[in-house]
């Protein structure tokens, strides 16, 4: 009698498998999408400010008028019409065919997910060395680590990433004897952080990664969702070499059309491309045929000016609730646009361990934790304020307040117990909602 | 060796044949169920995959069978349009409190399992334990404190007594609640504090146990009409040594053996218990009795549950698979069983 394990492939997987379990974190995230709870796990747009009857009404027609090309393959690039849109939304925030941009050189993904995915599979074998910013974007976490890539976090400051620590982790990679590829950098409103790469450090970052033959592989998602001034010009508007762009129409349009892009070294692009077609065959001709129609037809300028007014409210109503909420101790980043204020918690508070807690007070937060690839990071947390109304962002930060008084409470009354373990088993995936929660 | 365990003539399975059959496919023909799962408690998401489970194995064997969350919804459809039984896949308070069960109740609505006073016997694991004990059903030694104590007579202290009476290794777990979120297995005195804060972020009440080595056993009861009989005991060997939440849900973190590597007067002794469990405590339909067999091979009731999960990884279904019974029809029986109740009434 041997028994079960209810899996037969156990011991076929392959070793990037490892790790992929049940998150009981995860799992508590389940009722996030319960209206009762306010949450600010999620990272959604708020597509509500869409003019979804027109945008619905322009679907219909592409596949009434146009279906016999919107419903068929397309190429592995993506189509001329869109990357032509593609380069006129990017010199928006300066990187134009001064800089070097031609629609040749843009591949278009399945949302930046699928861009990041390939960059990965173009520049990384296992065990090379990936820095990246500490915190940064889960979905590239996930991507390093099937690639079976180390990564490396650089800290980071109220002005984006620290060039002096940007040095040392290249020196102690060094020293180590491994090879680091690529810095992978969230430069402008940084998910989860918040914050910006100043104009000055721009500079620097470059110079530092250009003499140490570092590629920088450069992710803005979110540089045109600016609220106060437009942010700092991308690094791809300041280097053609060596800098790899990629953005998404996920935040600026709508995510549900999983389109974004790569603007790659005309080198690379052909490589792109057969690799995308290796891994998806081609993007979806519907989805770029309504992002083309969008950005032809419709006022697409005016929506981002829409988002941005929406989400300049709901970052101030976010800063306001916490600025008149938070129990002494607890700090938080400013952002000047994008989606995120990432809150660092008083000495001996655990996010990850506060998360029941949190549920049962009917509020959610990702743990810092998601954000890390060794598991580090409890002692910081995630609020989103793109998706909850003003007056839910300010009711979940004073329900957030209360379950941190509760646990410092608790916490006092067993002494010092510090934080949980600081090594996660899984992936950092196991510690945040699935991409579905709003 | 564990004495009890593999020595003597292992347990014979049960034949399906020794269970009573199904009623009629036409008995059943016009039978409506309404599955509710999800809810708000820690286990939305087990409570989901189980009640999407629940609902696929009604339908295999025809019966009309829906899937409903527990939320604003929920009475006006029981109002209106109300089903001839509900299966409860609700795990957590909302599902294993009776306080569901109390609202089906005043909706006139026979569900399956046990009544709203019974549950919530069931679901506080402390209240449960004295009535287990009162009956002589061996529990390992507890004690349950809500963290208000702590804060007034200072943690250290209660700590440092909980220790000397129940001795180390010890067992933390929330009060109320399941999936074993919240729950630490604790060898050293300086894990005791760290151990408490994660059980107090579930609830406000910890029950401390005493730790029992031995072997893992689930024992699922069911009632097929012919009284509460139990299931093959499921035997839990988590590849990682704990059974958490990740060894629970992920499919080849854990070994299950169904039936138990159990000798046969070990797995009778196990069943009886079980189902003593089960009566102790008033319980209805079905229930999972979670166990520990020791190495005299004495089982100890450690947990009673009343809404079992029924996930591709549960035990019970496991137990339903290693009886040679069909899930559908065990639960399509005790729907039809459960529909009686309210014609009869």
């Amino acid at each position: 009698m041997t028994g079960t394990t209810l899996d037969d492939y156990t011991d076929r997987y392959a070793r990037r498998v490892r790790g992929m379990t049940a998150s009981e974190i995860r799992a508590l995230f389940a009722v996030a999408s319960r209206p009762e709870v306010v949450s600010l796990a999620g990272g959604a747009p708020y597509i509500a400010a869409l003019p979804l009857d027109a945008v619905g009404e322009m679907l219909n027609e592409l596949g009434a008028r146009q279906g016999a090309s919107t419903l068929q393959y397309g190429i592995g690039q993506g189509t001329l019409e869109l990357r032509e849109r593609i380069c006129e939304v990017m010199s928006l925030s300066g990187i134009d065919v001064g800089c070097g941009a031609s629609p040749e050189d843009v591949v278009v993904t399945v949302g930046g997910q699928q861009a990041l995915d390939l960059v990965a599979r173009l520049f990384l074998d296992p065990g090379d060395v990936v820095l990246a910013e500490g915190p940064t974007y889960v979905g590239a976490l996930g991507v390093f680590q099937s690639a079976q890539a180390q990564v490396v976090h650089v800290p980071m400051d109220a002005d984006g990433l620290i060039p002096e620590a940007l040095e040392a982790a290249i020196a102690d990679v060094a020293h180590s004897g491994r090879r680091a590829k690529f810095l992978y950098t969230i430069p402008t409103f940084q998910n989860p952080a918040g914050v910006t790469l100043s104009e000055e450090r721009r500079e620097r970052v470059l110079d530092i990664c250009e003499r140490a033959g570092l590629l920088v592989v450069e992710d803005d998602p979110y540089g045109q969702l600016w609220f106060d001034r437009e942010a700092p010009a991308p690094l791809r508007a300041r280097r053609r070499d060596g800098v790899f762009y990629l953005s998404t129409f996920s935040k600026t349009f709508a995510p549900g059309l999983r389109v974004g892009w790569i603007l790659a070294p005309h080198a690379v692009r052909d490589k792109l491309v057969i690799a995308s077609e290796a891994q998806i065959l081609c993007p979806s001709a519907f989805a770029q045929a309504a992002v083309t129609t969008y950005l032809t037809t419709m006022p697409w300028r005016q929506q981002l000016k829409v988002y941005r007014e929406i989400y300049r409210e709901r970052r101030d109503a976010l800063l306001d609730a916490l600025a008149d909420y938070m129990p002494a101790g607890t700090s938080w980043t400013r952002p000047g646009g994008g989606l995120f204020v990432w809150a660092t918690l008083p000495d001996g508070l655990d996010a990850k361990a506060m998360v029941p807690r949190a549920i049962a007070a009917r509020v959610a937060y990702v743990p810092g934790t998601g954000f890390y690839a060794d598991g580090t990071g409890a002692g910081h947390m995630r609020l989103n304020f793109s998706f909850p109304a003003p007056e839910r962002i300010r009711e979940g930060v004073r329900r957030l307040a209360m379950v941190m008084e509760q646990e410092a409470a608790m916490r006092q009354v067993f002494g010092a117990v510090g934080r949980g373990p600081v090594r996660r088993r899984g992936q950092a995936g196991a510690d945040v909602p699935g991409p579905d929660l709003a | 060796m564990i004495s009890g365990m593999g020595t003597d003539s292992p347990a014979e399975p049960p034949r399906a044949a020794d269970w009573p059959a199904p009623p009629p496919r036409e008995a059943t023909a016009d039978l409506r169920v309404l599955v509710l799962a999800g809810g708000l408690s820690y286990e939305r998401e087990v409570s989901l995959k189980s009640g999407r489970r629940v609902l696929d194995a009604l339908r295999s064997v025809g019966v009309e069978a829906e899937l409903r969350d527990a939320d604003a919804t929920l009475l006006p459809i029981l109002t209106e349009d109300p089903p001839d039984a509900v299966v409860i896949a609700l795990h957590g308070a909302t599902g294993e409190d009776g306080s569901l069960r109390g609202v089906l109740d005043l909706c006139d609505i026979p569900y399956v399992g046990c009544d709203a006073r019974a549950s919530r016997l069931a679901w506080d694991k402390p209240s449960a334990k004295a009535v287990l004990r009162e009956a002589g059903i061996p529990t390992p030694d507890w004690v349950a404190l809500p963290h208000d104590r702590f804060s007034e007579l200072g943690a250290t202290a209660v700590l440092d007594r909980i220790v000397d009476r129940l001795g180390l290794p010890l067992m933390v777990k929330p009060a109320q609640g399941g999936s074993g979120l919240g729950a630490a297995v604790v060898r050293e005195l300086s894990a005791l504090p760290a151990a408490m804060v994660g059980c107090f972020g579930y609830d406000s009440t910890a029950l401390v146990e005493r730790y029992v080595p031995g072997m893992d056993v689930a024992v699922s009861v069911v009632d097929l009409g012919e009284g509460p009989r139990a299931l093959p005991a499921v035997e839990i060997v988590p590849r990682n040594g704990v059974y958490d939440y990740a060894a629970r849900y992920t499919a080849g973190l854990t070994t299950w053996h169904a039936p138990a590597r159990l000798s046969a007067r070990a797995a009778a002794r196990v069943a009886e218990t079980a189902l003593a469990a089960h009566t102790a405590l008033g319980l209805r339909d079905l229930s999972r009795v979670d166990l520990i067999v020791d190495e005299d091979g004495q089982p100890h009731v450690l947990e009673v549950n009343v809404s079992p999960g029924m996930t591709e990884t549960s035990l019970l279904p496991l137990a339903v698979g290693a009886a040679g019974l069909d899930f559908g029809e065990l639960l399509r029986t005790l729907a039809s069983r459960a529909a009686l109740r309210r014609s009869r009434t």
